[in-house]
């Protein structure tokens, strides 16, 4: 992956920033060039627009993923991150735009929502492990029902999950015998035993103690190092210093500012994204 | 004959027990019987109509909640006689035990409903949107993620509701079923003396001690492992 590329891309950022609000004719020149070492979207949204009843939560929203990228997406509570991570796999419908994963329309209504699941693993705040089933049943299951895969098969490619996460031992645990973070990494190797194209993690170490963090950050570096493409709402500022090669910060709904780490904390353009990073610092 | 005398004559007199032991016996096989009918298929249309409002389609709903609070709201016995002498008005007879067997499974239906559905309800929001997240399809999230949970959850109140109506097959005796309640009744009313009711009792509570214990069992070995 090209260092370069990030930087480049991350000054095109800046300039599209301001015109994020404006006209959706200037969409186009928000797009990212593609990075220097992958390049192809995978996850392309358009316009996304996002409506509860008279809440208006994300007001055209565009976001580009390339392959192997790992995408950052911080902002205050509300501001529509989650909603919009929430969008991408349709847990949550759109109310206008248009989203494309791996090449295929998600919004399309001749598309099996079901089929284009499978490519994009997502990872909860509430890590959400089937409570009734062992870890390796939490992985296997999805193999077995979606994929069609026999039970042998399933739970070899299961334990080989699980292995990733480094949790093989775990096996045969049901979640409450295990701590927050190893919930969290089962939830994990369960997306990723999908093989899927994209990860999209919602405030994956939130609900965690401050000493399981680590672990879970750890499965998530590795998974980068393997070329994973990677959504992350989260507000662990350090490892989207170290690790990301971009972040998006958000507000009420809208992207107000991207760019590479260095610059979005570093040397923030708008003064939204100053008084955020603020009172998060100060904090 | 002093009062207790009197009372061991009446309740607890031997002769008359031994003669209708048999009849007993036959009504405890009747009340067996229709016992399984009615939870085998009140606790599967309870299922299944829990299973069809979750699909969550309005006007099905409306017609469910209404079918369900119809049930609930009617006392079994009027059920059963509007069956048994109802119906025949309008040209359809139904036999004492189809009767008690129909009335009863309705109503089990609906407290089973009702519970099944607080089961599906209860389980967390995050269930659903793990499983589908995964690709898994509605039905398939419903039969391997939400149910066995729900189900796990409501088996108290289940076994609960689904003893308190199985006891309503008492109520068969009403209209001229021979089990447990009807052969003591009619033991009675040949012998003029109500022993034959206590033999009925000590049957209910053979049939119904060893449900309590199962229902019991049941619950300790469907919570999951901590």
């Amino acid at each position: 992956m090209g260092v370069e590329g990030v930087g480049v891309e991350g000054a095109s950022m800046t300039r599209a920033t301001s015109t994020t609000q404006a006209a959706p004719t200037l969409v186009g020149r928000m797009r990212p060039p593609p990075r220097a070492g992958g390049g192809n979207p995978i996850v392309e949204a358009r316009g996304i627009h996002k409506h509860f009843g008279p809440l208006h939560i994300l007001k055209g929203v565009d976001l580009v993923v390339a392959e192997r990228e790992l995408v950052f997406v911080i902002g205050p509570s509300g501001s529509g991150k989650s909603t919009l991570l929430r969008c991408l796999n349709r847990l949550e419908e759109p109310s206008g735009g248009s989203i494309t994963v791996d090449g295929i329309d998600l919004l399309d209504r001749r598309t099996d929502v079901n089929r284009v699941r499978q490519r994009i693993g997502m990872v909860f705040q509430s890590f959400n492990l089937y409570p009734h089933m062992t870890a390796l049943g939490n992985v296997a299951l999805a193999l077995r029902k979606v994929q069609g895969k026999t039970r042998a098969e399933a739970e070899a490619r299961a334990r080989a999950a699980l292995d990733r996460v480094h949790l093989a031992d775990r096996a045969d645990h049901h979640p409450a015998q295990l701590s927050g973070g190893q919930q969290q990494r089962v939830a994990i190797a369960r997306a990723i035993a999908l093989e899927p194209r994209v990860m999209l993690f919602d405030e994956p170490t939130s609900a965690l103690d401050p000493e399981l963090v680590g672990g879970v950050l750890q499965v998530m570096r590795e998974l980068r190092e393997d070329g994973m493409t990677m959504v992350v709402v989260s507000h662990e500022m350090a490892f989207a210093r170290a690790a990301a090669d971009r972040v998006i910060f958000m507000a009420d709904g809208r992207i107000v500012e991207q760019g590479p780490p260095a610059q979005v904390f570093g040397a923030p353009q708008q003064e939204r994204t100053r008084a955020f990073l603020g009172q998060v610092e100060r904090h | 004959m002093s009062g207790w005398d009197r009372f061991l004559d009446s309740f607890l007199n031997a002769r008359v027990a031994w003669e209708y032991l048999p009849k007993i016996v036959e009504g405890f096989g009747v009340t067996v019987q229709l016992a399984l009918c009615i939870i085998l298929t009140g606790l599967a249309a309870g299922l299944g109509l829990a299973v069809l409002r979750a699909l969550g389609l309005r006007p099905l709903n409306w017609l469910i909640v209404f079918t369900v609070d119809l049930f609930r709201a009617l006392p079994p016995l009027v059920i059963i006689a509007l069956l048994y002498f109802g119906l025949p008005a309008a040209g359809l007879s139904l036999s004492g035990f189809a009767a008690a067997w129909l009335a009863l499974s309705l109503v089990l239906m609906a407290f089973a409903e009702e519970i099944f559905w607080a089961g599906i309800t209860a389980t967390p929001r995050g269930q659903w949107e793990a499983a589908r997240s995964t690709g898994l399809s509605f039905a398939q999230t419903l039969g391997w993620v939400i149910l066995p949970q729900a189900v796990r959850m409501v088996i108290p109140p289940l076994t609960n509701r689904t003893i308190a109506i199985t006891k309503g097959t008492a109520l068969a005796s009403v209209v001229a079923v021979p089990e447990i309640l009807g052969a003591a009744q009619a033991g009675v009313s040949f012998s003029f003396n109500p022993t034959p009711l206590t033999l009925g009792a000590v049957a209910y509570v053979v049939l119904f001690v060893p449900v309590v214990i199962l229902g019991r069992w049941i619950e300790t070995r469907f919570a999951w492992k901590r």
